[in-house]
């Protein structure tokens, strides 16, 4: 996956995760759960719809890296490279 | 005299029934013979039949809290807000921390777990693809608790477990809960989302008590010879209840006043009533109020349409009111079907307003009585105009023999 298509498809869970939220708007650099309504439970649940779409173990102590959209995009594009 | 110590009155009423979100749709779809029950896909079943509730989820709940929380938490929720604003209690104005939420449910958790375990199927039964969400989400208080976070109410909550005698033991936890002082406003009554689960649909199947009609308004048929078992519906009823002094203070409407009840078991089997049990329990809630059968205007049954179920019942109100010339009654399921952890408060609801109308609603697919089930005075598919209703009895029992007993009278000052 390219780095936009790992953008696109991360704004895409997101979305379902926190329906009332417009993700669109999402800044690259800031942390995500300081712009939108997003909690620790919201968050494993990110985690969980990539385990299921795309095979992807995050570890716990890794979960940091996934604080903003650039970051989460940085940290996903080797794991995601061949899907 | 009523056996209470302070006076308990109801307040406001919320509900959701497969005939109608609100008390005054419901009330006119149950004077005018409108059942509400469908046909029903669900999972790993041939198509069944099930009452389902049509109101808006997102009228009082963010799409995330939907999401996250459970049907029978948003069933909760609807009902509560629309039972506080029926009450019109102003939010604003009230101690959250002396509100408490004491809901009846037949179940809960099954509706989660079997989707859960559906979904780590295709994960070839792999843990790591459980959701975190389970847990919460399946815990016995979750429709109560749901309810607190949605509004902020701070005092207690939590669920009462009472089979299908749910909806009247949470009015009878709350009035409790209002004479020890322990809250000063109590939001009662009864949930289900049932339906959501197969295993319900499947249980009953195979006990050979889940009913079919090729038109789905006619399967619930309580007391007719064609009656054939149980139609299954989701659904909620929530009540404000509270002392009456509070009640009178603020100048609420007050729908009626909980006089009296009763809780016994049955002691003799899972699944099958025991009238005797049944008679016993009316009795008890009779004599505690002070009142007689014949002052009983109206009873509400519990009868589910099995074969078995509905004699045992009818044996039991010959025995307490065969001699009353003025008990009418009705059963609110030939409309609904049964709402389970509902039933209770929501058959109840549907004959609040007889106090101000006088009208009993009928039992509706009453064709052919059965010989077992001659009930004097049974409302039958059309309405009864009776002078004045006064008190109104509701029965509602469940499995592993547990009975329960409402009385409501008239407000009178």
């Amino acid at each position: 996956m390219t780095k936009e298509e790992i953008k696109t498809s991360l704004l895409d869970i997101i979305s379902e995760i926190v329906p009332d939220e417009d993700v669109n708007n999402l800044e690259g650099e800031g942390a995500i759960r300081e712009q939108i309504d997003l909690d620790s439970m919201d968050f494993l649940d990110i985690i969980m719809e990539l385990r299921k779409r795309y095979k992807v173990e995050i570890p716990e102590d890794d979960y940091p890296k996934l604080a903003s959209m650039n970051s989460s995009v940085e940290y996903l594009e080797p794991l995601l490279a061949n899907k | 005299m009523s056996h209470y110590a302070k006076r308990i009155v109801i307040t406001g009423i919320g509900l959701t029934a497969p005939n109608g979100n609100s008390l005054p749709e419901y009330r006119k779809n149950l004077l005018a013979g409108k059942a509400g029950i469908q046909k029903f896909q669900t999972r790993y079943m041939d198509e069944v039949l099930a009452g389902v509730c049509n109101f808006d989820v997102n009228k009082y709940q963010t799409k995330k809290e939907t999401r996250r929380g459970t049907r029978a938490g948003s069933i909760s929720i609807y009902c509560a807000h629309e039972a506080i604003k029926n009450a019109r209690i102003e939010s604003s104005k009230v101690d959250k921390s002396k509100i408490g939420i004491y809901l009846g449910i037949t179940e809960h958790g099954n509706v989660e777990t079997e989707n859960e375990i559906h979904n780590i199927k295709q994960f070839d039964y792999d843990v790591k693809f459980w959701t975190h969400h389970h847990n919460p989400r399946t815990v016995a208080n979750n429709p109560a608790g749901e309810v607190s976070l949605n509004m902020g109410i701070s005092g207690p909550h939590y669920t009462i477990g009472a089979a299908c005698a749910a909806g009247n033991c949470g009015i009878i936890q709350g009035a409790q809960m209002l004479l020890l002082n322990e809250v000063d406003l109590a939001l009662v009554g009864g949930i289900s989302e049932s339906i959501h689960t197969f295993g319900i649909f499947a249980s009953f199947k195979s006990q050979g008590a889940l009913a079919f009609h090729e038109n789905p308004h006619k399967a619930c048929r309580p007391f007719d010879q064609k009656r054939n078992g149980i139609v299954v519906s989701e659904g909620g009823c929530i009540y404000t209840l509270e002392r009456l002094e509070d009640a009178l203070k603020r100048k609420a409407y007050i729908y009626g006043e909980v006089v009296s009840h009763a809780i016994n078991s049955d002691a003799v089997d899972f699944v099958i009533p025991f009238g005797e049990r049944q008679a016993e329990c009316m009795e008890l809630a009779l004599f505690r109020g002070g009142i007689s059968p014949e002052q009983i205007d109206i009873l509400s049954s519990h009868a589910t349409a099995t074969p078995v179920g509905d004699i045992q019942e009818a044996k039991a109100i010959k025995k307490v009111f065969g001699k009353s010339s003025k008990t009418y009654v009705n059963n609110t399921k030939s409309f609904i079907g049964h709402t389970m952890g509902a039933a209770g408060a929501l058959e109840l609801a549907g004959n609040l307003p007889s106090f101000e109308d006088g009208l009993v609603h009928p039992t509706i697919n009453l064709d052919n009585l059965d010989p077992e089930c001659d009930i004097p005075l049974l409302v039958i598919k059309t309405p009864e105009k009776i002078k004045q209703v006064d008190y109104i009895l509701n029965n509602s029992f469940g499995m592993l023999g547990i009975n329960s007993v409402v009385i409501v009278k008239r407000y009178k000052k």
